[in-house]
């Protein structure tokens, strides 16, 4: 059954949302793009007019107006501003997929745990990009070894943080290290950020260290990571491991190990290009997560459908 | 910042770390602390070598963790003011504030060369806790003096009490040093520092040029400790300053009896650095010095010679923080090597 949306915030993250919806989602109607300021002076409503997507001028009285026309809001402004709106998404009855860091609503990531979190609530958070890109694969070693301690480090092209990520960096590694440990399944998880001002700008990288006991199977934690790249894939097209887990041991680090060895997978993200350059993987993997998660709730039953509450259509 | 011509801070403690693998214990720390004290040190740097938080598998862990270290430092410490470092996009203001709360005395914030914006709310957390804020421009050899100089500018806006010119690669030639540090020192109203490695062998003549062309806070290690080749030599670095006319207050022989007496039997051949080939193609690549001992591992790991990898590293441009790239190009490069398929068969 296909889904009726709206994306607030028409902003970098917005705009490319909206062309990914358009480019290459049959069961996401796209019914209207919200801003806070007049078309001439939004480069993303611009966008929605020149692609014949109705718009919103007015913000949240702006949602409050079409709120009959949409099921699902995707936040696409900032934590503080998605802080203020969830009330009112709740009240109009509003499932609400949030990209921005507020996580009024639980951590998200489709190809972990969308299925727990999609019938009980309505009000998603979508972590952080680095989050999308490792904690499935924590989650990946998780499931077939106890992984004791998670670290994830993502090195994005200085080119694509922007002001906001910048100004609180802090919250991309606590939010990031919180997603490895719920989500992810990680005992203790840690995130680390390198931005990276190289020419040509490089794609978004990350690597994923696991500690797990020396009694790991390596090779079911290949095929592990494996599955997961081929379901992350699904909804992320540029997503791939680019280092298939490979294991270090006491040889191998300047500190005791004890009885766990140290798993090192790593992969990149190539953006799709729509609107933001494809170096920016680190944008495009949670606008493809959030549509990844918006076309999940549009293939649940519709008697199961939470969308809405009273919806009649 | 001292009533001497130049402040002198010591990071056997902090740079230090990476040459033993940040494997000193409380109880060392406190030894060398206390013999820095009664050296009078100026200023004793103390934390992870990649600053609070970096305790990782990419960076290694620490023996122990950061409140552990302070509480066995800061007891030692009468006049000798206490430092901590951090990275931010590593560490978080929640190890500031664990360190302000400890009593660390002023907090040394640190960027990528190009990347000061980051740190702002580190400045701002610090300033209004009332400590004394240092900004790092970490790898400023990457940068051109007036890209070093902005960014200089937007720690200064921070509240940064100093900026610091960090040759982090141990890449620079004393011309290097002259144009960036003369360049803030001329331009900023806060003070300049700088911060050498010893790679091309120019730690001790690096300083010398930072400090003439104006830096009047500087770096160095007892014995040159500190990441690749080690930092500038503090017990030469004040036998130099001293001997060049300028007021120091560090006690000469003090601090060469901390270095020789304290320091030395902590070490072995494998932790006390020297200028070896290796650590030469930091300087040469312009690699971040920390990478050596990393690098080292992973050579072996997959029978390559540091060197090749460093240089490779050098030529992509990594930054500091990004020692997972060892492992990725070095795997990349060891794929390259295995004769293929039908190379093999050519050889049937």
């Amino acid at each position: 059954m296909p889904v009726d949306a709206a994306i607030v915030g028409p902003g970098n993250i917005g705009t490319d949302l909206m062309y990914k919806i358009l480019d290459r989602s049959d069961s996401i109607n796209l019914q209207r793009m919200i801003g806070i300021f007049p078309v001439e002076e939004s480069e993303g409503l611009q966008a929605a007019v020149d692609e014949g997507i109705d718009v919103g001028t007015d913000g949240i009285d702006s949602v409050r107006e079409y709120a009959d026309e949409f099921d699902v809001v995707f936040e696409a402004t900032s934590a503080k501003v998605h802080e203020q709106q969830a009330p009112v998404y709740q009240e109009l009855g509003l499932f609400a997929i949030d990209l921005t860091p507020a996580a009024v609503g639980p951590y998200t990531v489709p190809a972990v745990n969308l299925d727990d979190v999609i019938d009980t609530e309505d009000n998603i958070n979508m972590v952080t990009c680095g989050g999308q890109a490792t904690i499935p694969l924590v989650h990946a070693v998780d499931r077939v070894a106890d992984v004791e301690y998670a670290e994830m480090i993502s090195t994005i092209a200085s080119k694509s943080a922007g002001p906001g990520t910048r100004k609180n960096i802090d919250e991309f590694t606590q939010t990031t290290a919180a997603g490895l440990e719920d989500v992810g399944g990680a005992d203790e998880g840690k995130a680390i950020i390198v931005l990276n001002p190289a020419e040509p700008p490089i794609m978004m990288r990350n690597t994923v260290y696991t500690k797990v006991p020396d009694t790991t199977d390596i090779e079911d934690v290949r095929d592990s990571v494996d599955d997961m790249e081929a379901e992350i894939q699904s909804y992320v097209p540029g997503y791939e491991v680019t280092l298939d887990p490979v294991v270090k041991d006491q040889d191998d680090v300047g500190f005791d190990l004890g009885d766990s060895i140290v798993v090192t997978t790593m992969l990149e993200v190539e953006g799709e290009g729509q609107y933001l350059p494809s170096y920016a993987g680190n944008l495009d993997i949670m606008t493809s997560a959030a549509l990844g998660a918006a076309e999940r709730i549009a293939t649940q039953p519709a008697e199961a459908n939470p969308i809405g509450g009273g919806i009649d259509d | 910042m001292t009533d001497a011509d130049v402040r002198l801070v010591d990071m056997t403690l902090r740079d230090g770390m990476h040459a033993v693998d940040h494997q000193f214990t409380p109880e060392e720390m406190a030894e060398i602390a206390s013999a820095l004290d009664d050296a009078e040190m100026d200023v004793v740097e103390m934390s992870h070598g990649d600053g609070m938080g970096g305790s990782s598998i990419n960076y290694g862990f620490a023996a122990a963790d950061t409140g552990e270290y302070l509480d066995a430092v800061v007891p030692e410490l009468t006049n000798t003011k206490l430092s901590v470092l951090l990275l931010p996009g590593i560490g978080t203001v929640e190890e500031l504030d664990l360190a302000v709360d400890r009593g660390a005395d002023m907090c040394r914030i640190a960027t990528h060369v190009t990347e000061a914006d980051v740190s702002a709310e580190h400045f701002e957390f610090v300033t209004d806790r009332g400590l004394e804020a240092n900004g790092l421009l970490m790898l400023s050899h990457m940068a051109s003096p007036e890209t070093v100089l902005e960014q200089a500018q937007l720690m200064e806006e921070y509240g940064a009490d100093a900026v610091y010119v960090m040759d982090s690669a141990g890449a620079m030639l004393p011309d290097d040093v002259r144009e960036r540090v003369g360049l803030l020192a001329d331009e900023l109203s806060i003070e300049v520092g700088f911060h050498a490695h010893n790679n091309l062998g120019l730690g001790i003549g690096n300083t010398l040029a930072g400090i003439e062309a104006g830096a009047t806070t500087v770096d160095g290690c007892l014995r040159g400790l500190g990441a690749g080749s080690g930092n500038a030599q503090m017990e030469v670095l004040v036998g130099v300053l001293k001997k060049a006319g300028y007021d120091v207050n560090p006690d000469f022989f003090g601090v060469m009896d901390a270095a020789e007496d304290v320091l030395v039997p902590m070490l072995t051949e494998d932790t006390m650095p020297e200028l070896d080939n290796d650590s030469l193609v930091l300087g040469y690549a312009g690699v971040y010095s920390s990478f050596l001992r990393h690098t080292r591992r992973v050579g072996e790991r997959f029978d390559l010679d540091p060197r090749e990898i460093l240089v490779e590293l050098g030529d992509i441009g990594v930054v500091g923080g990004q020692e997972d790239m060892i492992t990725d190009v070095a795997a990349r490069m060891a794929d390259d090597d295995e004769p293929t398929a039908a190379e093999s068969e050519s050889d049937d």
